[in-house]
């Protein structure tokens, strides 16, 4: 019966899709409308061809749902590598412009690809992280499968969906022109219908748990799907101008806009990139260390100051802007409060290593996740002291920020997603161990000096270009003009693009080694499992 | 918004608002650090190393 429901629904899309897709008023909207037509279409005829075959019996709860970790530890590695590449490739043009290629232009140019690379990194690469690792570690921590049967599956690939039509939506030119949320509203919502599925997933599970305390990294995961949820419908309020067309109308405007926007924007670090990869931290670093957190304590307090700190610092992006200085003020000061429970964070992971730090010696795993911790140790000094106004002026509209959000992004994202992958692959593949360590330990290097490259090159270029933006002469006329911090940036850039070519070689090595795993390294024995599990006589 | 709405809100927000949120997180904390935690949290800390293969069966 459920089957008539879903073809009947399916073949409406599928229509109305097609219908759209004629009626379309921008190229943009008509490849989503198709997009939307063969998926719809797709999904139409798998459906029909299984509808009043006999229903295999229901699957016992006696397992974990891991077929969606699998497929979301795919699509990590597949968009992570797609993300980097296009990151390369804009770094590569901001040096050498002849890479604007005058047969792509308005559709391959800096500006197109821009977006693509910080939504391919942030929203592909990291969202599909951690929907994997959140399926993956509820389960886990709650004793329980997931809840929702097939909806799981729903959450992964309406998130691929998502994906492409935000990346198709940039190349076209449909774009709302907020930072992280360049997505126009057809996508926009798309991804809330999706995002509620993942919310309704994550919540059932705990609900059904059989262990009575809630794990902690299931407190920062569930914080990051709600607030995300907030932020995204609030700062995606918006009237399309016509359901035809992918254009649509701020609600918000002026200086409301912007304070919507940066409210968003910051708390998409705060939660997106923050706290959902501190659940992430805390259950792979101690399941790498295989020893439990060092301080639980420490982590109730770190959860709740975070998320109660983190939500005020974005009017600090807004400094000598129309907004009033009380409120940049205010976003200022809680950014500088923000250090505390992040290096409180930070501590917790660290000191989790305490009495087995040769580990760092001998597990190449484990010297990702540590390198990351460090590195959002050091991305969290950096932002709150670049918060502050007087360092602001100096900073903003410079690469230093650029340098900033990568040593956050490519450091503890990254790196933290790479360490969660290599402990996952062997567990969900059923495989003894990774296919090659040293292989681990040259990604890890070649990350690692390609994050240095870029950061260093980034506070360079940055300050430089802020002395040069400020410099006047005795009589107080500007020394210099913006074409002269151009040229003077080039090397700088050659360097960046370089940091970026290592670390996505770093990455490619990672994903060879991990098809390597799945294909070569020996399974698990059955029967030594077996024995694991008998007690000895 | 109209401006009685804004100050309506504002002086919610700066007022009991605050208080509210300040009292919660210091209530958070004195929890946290409640004699006879530190048991509970030994023993909470050890969830990921339970269930590792498959649910807890009833």
């Amino acid at each position: 019966m459920i089957n008539y429901i879903k073809l009947i629904v399916l073949g409406v899309i599928a229509v109305f899709a097609l219908i759209a897709a004629n009626y379309a008023r921008d190229v943009a909207y008509m490849v989503h409308a198709i997009i939307i037509f063969l998926v719809a279409a797709g999904m139409f005829l798998w459906t029909l061809r299984r509808t009043d075959e006999p229903v295999p019996a229901a699957v016992a709860q006696k397992s974990y749902l891991d077929g969606v970790v699998r497929a979301g530890v795919i699509a990590t590695c597949f968009w992570g590598v797609i993300g980097f590449a296009a990151g390369v490739y804009i770094a590569s043009q901001l040096a050498f412009p002849v890479l604007n290629f005058d047969w792509a232009q308005g559709y391959l140019n800096f500006g197109r690809l821009r977006p693509l690379h910080t939504s391919a990194v942030i929203f592909a690469f990291g969202g599909n992280a951690l929907i994997a690792t959140s399926f993956y570690v509820v389960q886990r921590t709650s004793a329980a499968r997931l809840w929702g049967g097939n909806l799981a599956w729903f959450v992964f690939w309406g998130y691929q969906l998502f994906i492409v039509m935000a990346a198709t939506g940039y190349l076209l030119g449909a774009t709302q022109s907020k930072e992280y949320a360049e997505p126009e509203w057809l996508t926009d919502w798309w991804l809330t219908i999706v995002w509620l599925a993942y919310l309704a997933v994550f919540i059932g599970t705990i609900v059904k748990r059989k262990e009575p305390h809630i794990y902690v990294a299931n407190w920062f995961y569930l914080s990051f799907i709600i607030t995300v949820a907030m932020l995204h419908v609030f700062n995606n309020l918006s009237i399309p101008v016509s359901i035809w067309g992918s254009k649509s109308v701020q609600v918000f405007s002026g200086v409301q806009d912007a304070m919507t926007q940066w409210w968003y924007g910051h708390n998409a670090v705060g939660f997106f990139l923050t706290a959902g990869f501190l659940g992430m931290m805390y259950y792979f670093v101690p399941k790498q260390a295989e020893r439990p957190v060092f301080s639980y304590k420490l982590s109730i307090v770190h959860f709740w100051a975070l998320i109660f700190i983190y939500i005020w610092a974005g009017p600090h992006h807004l400094h000598y802007t129309a907004l009033p200085d009380w409120a940049s003020t205010l976003g200022m000061v809680f950014s500088i409060i923000l250090w505390m429970p992040s290096w409180g964070g930070m501590i917790n992971g660290l000191m989790t290593l305490s009495g087995a730090w040769d580990k760092l010696r001998t597990d190449p795993i484990m010297r990702m996740l540590v390198i990351s911790v460090g590195f959002y140790g050091m991305s969290t000094f950096e932002g709150p002291m670049m918060s502050i106004r007087a360092v602001n002026s100096l900073s903003h509209y410079t690469d230093w920020t650029i340098g900033h959000v990568h040593s956050g992004a490519l450091g503890w994202n990254g790196m933290i997603t790479f360490g969660a992958l290599y402990f996952l692959v062997p567990k969900l593949w059923n495989r003894e161990r990774l296919y090659s360590l040293s292989m681990v330990s040259w990604h890890f290097w070649l990350a690692t000096i390609g994050i240095v490259l870029y950061a260093a090159s980034m506070w360079v270029t940055g300050i430089m270009e802020g002395l040069m933006w400020r410099e006047v002469d005795a009589n107080g006329f500007l020394v210099n003009s913006f074409a002269d911090t151009v040229r003077a940036k080039f090397p700088m850039y050659v360097v960046r693009a370089l940091g970026g070519g290592l670390y996505i070689t770093g990455a490619l090595i990672m994903c060879y080694n991990l098809w390597m795993t799945v294909k070569r390294s020996p399974a698990v024995e059955a029967d030594a499992a077996a024995a694991h599990a008998t007690p000895a006589e | 918004m109209g401006h009685e709405t804004y100050n309506a809100l504002r002086h919610f927000a700066d007022s009991w608002g605050l208080l509210a949120m300040f009292v919660f997180f210091v209530g958070v904390i004195v929890w946290a650090f409640r004699p006879g935690s530190r048991k509970t949290y030994k023993d909470v800390a050890d969830i990921p190393f339970r269930h590792e293969d498959k649910p807890a069966q009833d």
